[in-house]
């Protein structure tokens, strides 16, 4: 019986997004990109790890649809490759931070009290250091991977998703439902499994997407700064270093083809997170 | 009221001394001492003693820590070796131009998002709402050294109206007066924070929309135009207050981008030279003075709330 509810409800929820036009074409423009990027080179093939001088700075042609940038790598080619560590590392630095953010969160509301308090000023103080600053601190010092970039962006990152796990789990703990399962007689265990969690989950997901559009523009910059992927790894904002000169010179095709797509993952992301926020908004009303 | 402000400080007070704690023992765990920066890779072991007896490195962290500590009390942020002056000095060089850079974006994103805001609550669902919406959300998951490059673009290299470079006048005044060479430099880092507050603002406005208290001004007979602006406006207005103290990180974060992208001398592109420097002690100072900036931006917020609301007191 509980078990055919909780389908039911999660299946409402994907109706309710289904019909949130916004939040589709957030879906469908992470799908196009995630193809793009992963299965994209091994239809267009191109040389991503040996430059090519003798082709640098050429304008897009049918052998090179988006032209070469000035090491003479082909820019669609590198596009797809930038997007690969962009969309890994984005995915990657939300699954760590959302891991450490809800395991502190739910801990630090469960447990409350003292512990709480001590836990949550912990979280008070780290947001206070300018998130930017610390990730390129550390930037300066560690080999920049897709792996070591994520760990480095995910392991500060995890500061919002705690509070909003923490302050959920204590509104939930207080409903009347959670209430009545007491007195009814579930234990501490059966409580967290059944109720909490899959509350909880809705904030933890919306704030997944968040992470991911963060992830990503968090890389843009720290490649656009020149802090970014060692080579031969390379991502968007990488790509967008130096990139005044590259227009002074009119070499458009070095700027807006990356920076377009940069913008349009971010933006998707977005979209879904927004999406998914109303989606689940409108169940909490209807409840 | 005074008790409010009085806990709310204690409570920055510690933060602050929180921050200073985790960055002074992140810093000396990427960087131990600045002997090899300064005296290149391959120095000898002994001139690298010989610098860290010199300059106290050589003592225990807990000591170094409590001196640290110890000089922030009589304004004394550290040293850079690498430019062969005290951070303290370095900040005082830059820290007006930072500050009338990002007061200037954040002046002109509020007073331009609180209109724009309302309007949209008005308008909601005709195109008008949805087409300012969409541009917000473009402008809102753009990175703004790329929105940068676009007005570099259109204004700097295409119009050729505007100078691709913001001022490099020595005195902050000169800089202000100076508006041409800025105008691109504030207006990058206002529209990022202006995307942000409008759609917050389109929000606020049509929940107020929605209250008891709108009604009533309309059942007796207030016109739309007094109601907006005399009601809606500063009821609506009233979350600012909160999300411009939020904002500061993003503020403080994105001047390192502007300025470097406009080569412009403040705080930010110092940080960033000390990056490209490791100039580590510049960067402990900087990340410290940002995090007062937030602890700081939070503080008043939270202060200019409770006195705008009376509920928030309590």
């Amino acid at each position: 019986m509980t078990t055919t509810h909780s389908e039911s409800s999660w299946r409402l929820s994907v109706r309710d997004f289904a019909s949130h036009r916004m939040g589709l074409v957030g879906v469908a423009i992470l799908v196009i990109f995630i193809l793009f990027c992963f299965v994209g080179p091994l239809i267009y093939r191109t040389e991503q790890v040996f430059a090519d001088p003798l082709q640098s700075s050429q304008p897009p042609s049918a052998e090179h649809w988006l032209g070469t940038d000035t090491a003479g790598f082909d820019v669609l080619g590198r596009l797809m490759e930038g997007g690969q560590s962009a969309l890994l590392i984005g995915f990657l630095a939300a699954f760590i931070a959302t891991v450490i953010g809800t395991v502190f969160g739910a801990v630090a509301g469960l447990v409350g009290g003292f512990v709480d308090g001590f836990m949550m000023r912990a979280v008070d103080i780290l947001l206070a250091i300018p998130f930017l600053f610390v990730v390129l601190i550390l930037a300066t010092k560690y080999q920049g991977t897709v792996v070591s970039l994520s760990f480095v962006i995910g392991l500060f990152a995890w500061l919002v998703p705690a509070r909003l796990v923490r302050g959920e789990v204590l509104s939930i703990r207080e409903r009347d439902y959670v209430l009545a399962a007491q007195v009814m007689g579930s234990g501490k265990a059966r409580i967290v499994r059944r109720h909490l969690i899959p509350n909880a989950l809705s904030v933890v997901i919306v704030n997944v997407t968040f992470q991911l559009a963060d992830g990503v523009l968090v890389v843009a910059y720290l490649g656009f700064l020149g802090f970014g992927l060692a080579y031969p790894e390379v991502s968007w904002g990488d790509m967008l270093a130096g990139a005044q000169d590259q227009l002074a010179n009119g070499n458009w095709w070095l700027v807006y083809p990356v920076g377009g797509c940069l913008v349009l993952v971010v933006l998707a992301a977005n979209f879904v997170g927004d999406a998914l926020r109303d989606t689940f908004d409108v169940r909490l009303r209807r409840r | 009221m005074l008790l409010h402000v009085i806990r709310r400080f204690a409570v920055s007070v510690l933060v602050v001394l929180g921050v200073v704690t985790i960055t002074f023992f992140l810093l000396r765990l990427i960087s131990p001492s600045p002997a090899l920066v300064v005296l290149g890779a391959k120095a000898s072991p002994a001139a690298v003693e010989a610098f860290n007896a010199q300059y106290g490195y050589d003592r225990s962290l807990f000591i170094q820590y409590v001196s640290y500590l110890g000089g922030l009390f009589t304004g004394d942020l550290g040293y850079s070796h690498k430019l062969a002056q005290s951070v303290t000095d370095l900040v005082g060089q830059y820290l007006g131009k930072s500050v009338y850079l990002s007061s200037a974006a954040l002046a002109i994103a509020v007073s331009a998002a609180i209109p724009l805001g309302i309007f949209q609550a008005v308008h909601r669902k005709k195109p008008i709402d949805y087409a300012v919406t969409t541009l917000n959300f473009v402008l809102y998951s753009m990175p703004s050294f790329f929105l940068g490059i676009i007005l570099l673009q259109v204004f700097a290299i295409t119009l050729n109206w505007l100078p691709a470079e913001a001022s490099q006048e020595h005195s902050t005044v000169a800089v202000v007066l100076d508006w041409k060479h800025m105008l691109l430099p504030v207006f990058t880092l206002a529209a990022v924070q202006l995307a942000g507050f409008s759609r917050y603002m389109r929000s606020s406005a049509l929940d107020n929309l929605g209250q008891d208290y709108i009604r009533l001004a309309r059942a007796k007979g207030l016109s739309e135009r007094q109601l907006r602006y005399r009601h809606l406006l500063r009821n609506s207005s009233l979350p600012m207050i909160t999300l411009v103290g939020l904002s500061l990180p993003a503020l403080v974060a994105g001047s390192v981008v502007t300025e470097s992208l406009f080569n412009y001398p403040g705080l930010g592109l110092l940080f960033f030279h000390s990056l490209q420097n490791q100039d580590y002690p510049v960067l402990l100072a900087l990340t410290l003075l940002g995090s007062v900036l937030v602890v700081l931006g939070n503080f008043l917020a939270d202060v200019a709330s409770a006195a705008a609301d009376p509920r928030i007191r309590r």
